[in-house]
């Protein structure tokens, strides 16, 4: 018996679940008092406008869902009807993959030797990437009128089965009867669905298939529809959140940079200098920038945080996508599905964007509505640490080098408050613990006068 | 003498636009993330000076008239987007060159920049609007409404503004009805920095709108209609300026339907040079 109702992601989903903490964009809904709330959802669209009335998109969407696979079931309203060859399940690694490989990224420089040349630039050391912020028609009876279960299909380890509906009474009486606890305020925004001619994908899952598979957990759902519909439903998953949740959206698209049409989409702040104790934690570090960032907009925009060619990458977060992966993703258009690192270019092209919302229903009433692009600027989040020179520089322009340090720290303690909201003399404090001093360490005293006097 | 020269200064509704439009620029230069860029701005510019001059010269004008072409370059500046510097200087020239060239007993029926802006992003793939990026700041949408009201003052036939606007809101409370939605979407709907600018700066020029009341009335009224077809059966993203260029051939038909007095920027007693825009 399934015992709890959450929505989700694409377009409203709904999520059925008993367990604990699951991070789908879409809402959750407790029977009784068991508590749930909502981390970050992950979906991935890839989309192809191949021409004014031929849309071609495909959603992905990730669920980091631990309970009893009995009680997950999960509704997502689709824009068209659903044949069983647009339904699919693809491995969890694989979104894992673009996630790393979009994620905001921290670079290691170093400086070069004061004394035996003038300080370069540096060449990044390492990129790590930050962790993910969190891990056939059946005749009904009339309660159930207007509603008519359109197809059923065995999807490995799911049951789906499409609805239509002609109102929203019906559609809430079969969801209930059939397991599903609403929220308030569902039927509402179910009634909005119907009326814009949405179908209703529902999902549950298949023991006896899920045992003979070996799979020890849920592998996230494929839905393919053409449609002019470019949007991420998020309505349904505002009902019943236990505050604020997050969006991750990855957009493929051959054309480039998509944004968001009735929301402001904003740069994350990018490219600054930052103390090197970030990199012990830069996942605290992400967070607390991404939430200073969301309140400075008074969580009303969008965050773009990477958007770049899938050819290529600099520095790269994580290994490149091969094309097996990006047509698992949906990106179909591309010209290999083998294994090889996807290098595709002009039509073939697939440019990633990486849009991060945190939403809630009195800041987002309205779904994530998106277009595509021709912009193919690169765009990254990206955030560089300066190692100092660590050898000996016992010249005149090493007391300079070593005298610009504490300007240096000092700006990168003033940065990382700025970003974060972090306290600046704690900061201060951890750079010193942490071998970035605010006291100029030139070699001074009488034996280095001599020592420069003979030289 | 000041009195006079305040009075001589803002009596033509162009120097508020250009005020206004130069400000919303800097702000959006500034503050805004993807939006308007210092180059892209500076050649729409100077193409649309460029090709007001060509064309005065070619149809004997005995000046150019440079006001509106900055303020048809500056819309342009703060509404289209490309990913080349082509792109907006294309624009400028496609909507100057046609108030020139596709006139009716006289008038021109394109609105220049609307113009541009269609015809950029239907003809090439150069070229897109970015609705959402002005946020929906409440602050800045008043802000935007104050400003585009001393316009509204300032040059008397913008009544289609307030008549737009009416049809607009109307047609989004009516979806939001007929779909249970809540007021919120409408609200954030509304909250929109290009539509404002849209219904200020835009459907609002009076050498391209319908002489007679009733007419602008009418025009406004299919201008929404058309828009909210395009934006929710077909998801048109730059459905308001898609709908404003197709129904523009309608205006010489309004004007004959209901005939009334020719709109000129400047009063009887200023109109020695007149200028064809």
């Amino acid at each position: 018996m399934l015992k709890y109702v959450t929505g989700s992601a694409l377009a409203a989903m709904m999520l059925l679940t008993a367990g604990n903490a699951q991070a789908f964009c879409g809402f959750y809904v407790a029977q009784a008092d068991a508590k749930l709330f909502n981390k970050a959802s992950k979906v991935v669209v890839a989309y192809q406008n191949k021409g004014l009335n031929d849309h071609d998109t495909a959603i992905t969407m990730a669920s980091d869902y631990q309970g009893d696979p009995r009680e997950f079931a999960v509704v997502v309203p689709v824009p068209t009807f659903i044949e069983r060859k647009q339904i699919g399940v693809v491995e969890i690694a694989t979104i894992d993959h673009l996630d790393a490989y979009t994620a905001p990224r921290l670079v290691e420089y170093r400086d070069g030797d004061p004394c035996y040349k003038p300080p370069d630039r540096g060449y990044p050391i390492t990129a790590m990437s930050a962790p993910a912020m969190a891990k056939a028609g059946m005749a009904m009876p009339d309660r159930y009128r207007g509603v008519t279960v359109e197809a059923r299909y065995d999807v490995a380890e799911y049951d789906v089965s499409i609805l239509s509906a002609k109102e929203s009474d019906g559609l809430s009486n079969w969801l209930t009867d059939n397991g599903y606890k609403l929220p308030d305020g569902a039927p509402a925004v179910l009634g909005s669905y119907i009326k814009q001619g949405m179908r209703f994908f529902i999902a549950k899952v298949n023991l006896d298939r899920m045992k003979d598979m070996g799979h020890g957990f849920l592998r996230p759902l494929q839905v393919r529809y053409h449609s002019l519909k470019f949007m991420i439903p998020i309505r349904l998953g505002t009902l019943n959140a236990n505050g604020p949740q997050d969006l991750i959206a990855y957009i493929l698209s051959p054309r480039g940079r998509v944004e968001a049409t009735n929301y402001q989409t904003v740069a994350l702040p990018t490219g600054s200098n930052v103390p090197l104790y970030v990199k012990q934690d830069f996942g605290a570090f992400y967070k607390a920038m991404f939430e200073r960032a969301v309140a400075r907009k008074d969580m009303k925009a969008v965050f773009l945080e990477y958007g770049w060619d899938m050819a290529w990458c600099d520095p790269c977060a994580a290994d490149p996508l091969k094309n097996s992966e990006l047509v698992e993703l949906g990106a179909r258009w591309i010209e290999s599905d083998d294994a090889a690192v996807f290098k595709g270019r002009g039509p073939g092209s697939v440019y990633v964007t990486r849009l991060h919302a945190r939403y809630d229903a009195q800041h987002f009433p309205e779904d994530l509505m998106l277009q595509e692009t021709p912009n193919r600027e690169n765009f990254q989040g990206r955030y560089v640490l300066n190692h100092p020179w660590q050898g000996q520089a016992d010249c005149e322009a090493g007391d300079r080098y070593y005298d610009s340090l504490p300007d240096r720290f000092s700006r990168e303690a003033e940065t990382l408050a700025d970003l974060t909201g972090w306290d600046k003399a704690a900061i201060g404090a951890r750079m010193e613990e942490t071998g970035q001093s605010f006291t100029s360490k030139r070699p001074s005293g009488l034996g280095t006068f001599f020592k420069r006097l003979i030289e | 003498m000041i009195r006079q020269r305040l009075s001589r200064l803002f009596g033509d509704a162009r120097h508020i636009q250009l005020s206004i439009l130069g400000l919303l620029l800097a702000v959006n230069l500034v503050e805004v993330d993807f939006g308007a860029d210092p180059a892209s701005a500076a050649v729409a510019v100077g193409a649309g000076i460029a090709t007001q001059i060509l064309c005065s010269r070619l149809v004997g004008l005995p000046r150019a008239e440079l006001r509106s072409a900055v303020i048809a370059a500056l819309s342009l500046s703060l509404l289209l987007r490309g990913d080349a510097l082509w792109v907006h200087a294309l624009a400028a020239v496609i909507a100057i060159g046609a108030k020139f060239l596709v006139r009716v007993r006289g008038k021109h029926i394109f609105n220049p920049s609307a113009l541009g802006i269609a015809v950029l992003i239907f003809a090439t793939d150069h070229a897109w609007v970015s609705p959402g990026q002005w946020g929906t700041n409440l602050w800045f949408a008043l802000l935007l409404s104050l400003l585009g009201f001393c316009v509204l003052h300032a040059s008397r036939r913008t009544d289609i503004v307030l008549f737009y606007l009416f049809c607009h809101c109307g047609l989004l409370l009516a979806r939001a009805l007929w779909l249970g939605d809540p007021l919120a979407i409408t609200l954030n709907q509304l909250q929109n920095g290009s539509l404002l600018l849209f219904a200020f700066f835009m459907i609002s020029d009076p050498r391209t709108i319908p002489d007679a009341r009733r007419g602008r009335f009418l025009f406004a009224a299919l201008v929404a209609l058309v828009a909210h077809w395009l934006a929710f059966h077909w998801h048109f993203r730059p459905a308001l300026y898609a709908a404003l260029v197709g129904l523009s051939p309608l205006i010489p038909l309004l004007d004959r339907l209901f005939p009334a007095d020719r709109f000129e920027w400047t009063t009887p007693a200023g109109r020695r040079d007149l200028q064809p825009c």
